[in-house]
């Protein structure tokens, strides 16, 4: 098993594994610094962001509003978790030169050609409906995917199965040329 | 900055530095795993699960953290996973690689951040009425494998283990 790709990445497992170790720090380091156990999520991340954004135009609204309530507007923990990940991401690519501006996927454009508007639009309307999917099932790939399955939660095991079962069908339909 | 932020931030920071190195923010790694050509994204997911497993059940038998399953409300699990497996196929991201995939340079990812929080703010809108049918079907609550089977962690870690391993030695012969 090699532990660097051809591309000077690193092997998922040993990348994988890290997470790991970094997902049991964080757990103990929370508990222990600020009271209460915080797991690794970030699809609540976008509710806070979409409130503090409205709340900019319509104050009135996002306080009346019980699901912005319920999760609490505010710039947390987890919120600048998710912007760590943005930094992280970039410190890791720029110091191995794998950082690289790109407009549109090469996989999309192979089966949709280069339009970034086509692009752009699809993948505005998929995460509309990835992030009702995500604040219905209460969590995404992070928050169930890895922190439910190490807690070894039943509506992980099961939102997972659905994450993945969903986008395989789906994938197949819109990636998947017909032989024809 | 308060120091819950600092921490948060901190944390986020080495998540997306191993995030890009695990090279699983790619839009092509992410629809590759969903078209059954490239386990990179599963090898990524199912190796921090596994290490992070051990280590959090631990933590957990000796009361040191508290373990917050999330709710195993039937209608949403199922509704809201088959709309995340839809979105996410069609965008190529799911909410922590699109702003990774952004710090790499991968800026069409913004369109799919955008949309992710209109959704989100969709989903506040809607929330009385999803309340009311699908989040009201049935709920069994916040449970665990553990506490439905009866058994202890330490006999379902080792099974899962098994299985995965198995998963990877089959990923790597079928060159995945």
């Amino acid at each position: 098993m090699r532990l660097k790709t051809e591309d000077g990445g690193w092997s998922p497992y040993l990348a994988g594994a890290l997470v790991g170790v970094l997902a049991i720090i964080s757990v103990y380091a929370t508990t222990q610094w600020m009271g209460k156990t915080h797991y690794l999520g970030a699809s609540t991340t976008f509710v806070r962001a979409a409130g503090l954004l409205e709340r900019t135009v319509f104050p009135d609204r996002v306080a009346a509003n019980e699901y912005f309530t319920k999760e609490k507007v505010r710039v947390d923990w987890q919120f600048m978790l998710v912007l760590g990940i943005f930094f992280g991401a970039l410190i890791a690519s720029t110091t191995d030169k794998s950082f690289k501006l790109e407009s549109v996927p090469p996989t999309w454009e192979e089966r949709f050609g280069p339009s970034i508007g086509k692009r752009g639009a699809a993948a505005f309307f998929g995460g509309i409906v990835a992030m009702l999917g995500a604040r219905m099932a209460d969590g995404c790939p992070s928050g169930h995917g890895l922190s439910g399955m190490m807690q070894l939660s039943v509506s992980s095991f099961i939102a997972l199965v659905m994450f993945f079962g969903t986008g395989v069908i789906v994938a197949g339909f819109v990636y998947r040329r017909r032989a024809s | 900055m308060s120091f819950d932020q600092i921490l948060g931030l901190i944390t986020g920071i080495l998540f997306g530095f191993l995030l890009q190195k695990g090279r699983v923010l790619r839009f092509d790694k992410q629809v590759g795993a969903m078209l059954l050509q490239d386990m990179t994204i599963l090898k990524f997911m199912l190796s921090a699960i596994l290490v992070g497993m051990v280590g959090i059940q631990l933590l957990a038998s000796f009361g040191i953290i508290a373990l917050s399953h999330k709710a195993m409300n039937i209608g949403a699990v199922l509704a809201g996973g088959a709309l995340f497996g839809c979105g996410w196929a069609v965008m190529g991201f799911c909410p922590g690689t699109s702003i990774g995939a952004l710090g790499e340079g991968r800026w069409h990812a913004v369109f799919a951040i955008a949309g992710m929080v209109v959704g989100a703010a969709v989903y506040a809108e809607l929330y009385p009425i999803f309340k009311s049918t699908v989040l009201a079907w049935k709920d069994f609550g916040k449970i665990g494998v553990v506490e439905v089977l009866g058994i202890s962690p330490w006999l379902i870690i080792p099974v899962f283990f098994t299985g995965i391993i198995w998963l990877f030695v089959w990923f790597e012969r079928k060159n995945l």
